[in-house]
């Protein structure tokens, strides 16, 4: 194998399964081939029979709506608060000073040491578990696009300002463009961020959801079920992760030309 | 009539981290007439950039002023247009809407706004390469098309700083007599930076040469070379005479400013 050298597409796709093979192989024979115990860990076909069961009899495709819905909810709210702060803070120092000391710190403090104060604030309902999300993404996001409109190339600020631009229109024609890739990659980053939080926010104080369905799962020792709501989240985020990219290879063509 | 008036502009750099201040530019004054093609010659580091980019007002000067017919420049504008040496197409956009990215900032209708585009990309010979992206151009052509979206905003002078610098010496060639063949055509005024003595001479009406750092305006030369200019005058006894005497003013210069480093 020599470093950087790039390789076809068909071998591209039948390694990526590959790996996929190797692994469910690999916990088939250590679970069916009685090296570890079904206590602790459920067989492949178990698990595939536990979701069945919770798919026709338990109604768990209104857990995964009900996750689905609280990770978007959240995720949209942070976007509208932080994608237009960030591109602020990029474009303009003073408002970055005031800021960026703030959502530096308040990016550190972890989203889900915060659900016992939401539970306070907001109850158990909906809005805790969006809540949740939000802090999660928010600052992350804001700080990450605020780095990226910062280092927009200035040659191409200065072109805009000697074509007759305003102080606007190199926000909104130079900046904005520019960056809308970077900002997008964010999101798409960030999103993935966000399933983990959402998971952390429905094992307190929830009645639905996938990480509902864990916790329950754990009190009746039955790994399959646990087993098979992560692997529905991973499946989630395959997916969502696909169509964030290929949405993005459409909107910035101009990238790949 | 005199259009361009540079008058004891000078530019100190504040010191980096507690350095001295550095002097780029001593205390310069330069009057430029209309429909005049300028080439400012000098080493690497003599502040001919620093220069172009006060008159653009994307620099400001520590001493003296620059005006433009009559009014005081403050910062940059739509009335002085600017190439500039490093690739600054927007790479979001395609050639014909890079080209009407100043025409759409003043809010021109768009029926007029695509007409003049198209004339402008027919006069750089960039038809059939309007809906590419500027990844897709060779260096050449993305400066083709960075000559014709300064152009289009009809602004009342050029800035061109080192604009063909990156590209090899045949399309470097072509180039100078495309931009030569449009100011011919059109009579712009335009301020040309240039280290090419050749490059300098053969579009120049006037050359004007800088010392090294901290730089000052050494000479200027007046190149009566008869219009249109053909590339085959570099050949001649004239253009010759010319290039020698300029080589030998940079030199001292160019040995002054390997000096310092």
């Amino acid at each position: 194998m020599r470093p950087l050298e790039p390789i076809g597409q068909q071998a591209r796709v039948l390694l990526g399964i590959l790996f996929f093979v190797l692994f469910f192989s690999a916990w088939g024979v250590a679970t069916l081939g009685g090296f570890v115990s079904p206590t602790f860990l459920a067989d492949p076909i178990t698990m595939v029979k536990d979701g069945i069961y919770l798919l026709t009899e338990q109604g768990f495709m209104t857990d995964i709506g009900m996750t689905v819905w609280r990770v978007l909810g959240g995720f949209v709210l942070a976007m509208i608060v932080a994608v237009p702060l960030g591109i602020a803070m990029g474009a303009y120092k003073p408002i970055e000073a005031l800021l960026e000391p703030f959502v530096s710190f308040a990016r550190y403090l972890p989203a889900s040491a915060f659900i016992p104060l939401l539970i306070l604030w907001a109850g158990i309902g909906e809005m805790q578990k969006l809540l949740v999300i939000f802090i999660g993404a928010v600052f992350q996001i804001i700080l990450m696009v605020a780095v990226a409109v910062s280092s927009t190339r200035r040659d191409l600020v200065e072109a805009a300002y000697t074509l007759g631009a305003t102080d606007r229109g190199v926000v909104r024609r130079v900046l904005m463009p520019a960056n809308a890739p970077d900002i997008a990659e964010i999101l798409r980053l960030v999103l993935g961020w966000a399933w983990t939080y959402v998971i952390v926010a429905e094992l307190i104080g929830a009645s639905s959801g996938i990480g509902y369905m864990i916790i329950n799962s754990q009190a009746l020792m039955a790994t399959g079920q646990i087993i098979f709501g992560i692997i529905v989240i991973g499946l989630i985020g395959l997916i969502s992760d696909f169509a964030f990219k290929s949405l993005n290879r459409k909107l910035f063509a101009w990238r790949l030309a | 009539m005199s259009e361009l008036i540079i008058k004891g502009v000078s530019r100190t750099f504040p010191g980096v981290h507690g350095g001295q201040p550095v002097q780029a530019l001593q205390p310069t004054d330069l009057t430029i007439e209309k429909n005049d093609f300028v080439t400012i010659l000098g080493p690497s580091g003599c502040g001919k950039s620093t220069l172009l980019r006060i008159i653009a007002g994307l620099d400001r000067p520590t001493t003296g002023t620059v005006t433009l017919e009559g009014k005081e420049i403050k910062g940059p504008g739509a009335d002085r247009g600017m190439v500039f040496q490093s690739y600054t197409l927007f790479p979001w956009l395609t050639i014909r809407e890079n080209v009407a990215f100043g025409l759409r900032e003043r809010g021109v209708p768009a029926k007029e706004m695509w007409e003049i585009v198209d004339s402008y990309i027919d006069k750089v010979g960039l038809r059939g390469f309007q809906n590419h992206w500027p990844k897709q151009l060779s260096g050449g052509m993305q400066q083709r098309t960075a000559i014709a979206r300064a152009l289009a905003n009809d602004p009342k002078i050029m800035l061109l700083d080192e604009p063909f610098g990156a590209l090899d010496n045949q399309t470097r060639g072509l180039m100078q007599e495309l931009l030569l063949g449009i100011w011919e055509r059109e009579h712009k005024t335009v301020i040309f930076v240039t280290h090419d003595i050749e490059e300098a001479v053969f579009m120049a009406s006037r050359v004007v040469t800088m010392t090294a750092r901290p730089g000052r305006i050494k000479s200027i030369t007046p190149v009566d070379l008869p219009h249109p200019r053909h590339y085959t005058i570099k050949a001649s006894p004239e253009f010759s005479a010319l290039r020698l005497k300029l080589t030998e003013e940079i030199r001292s210069e160019a040995i002054v400013a390997a000096g310092h480093g």
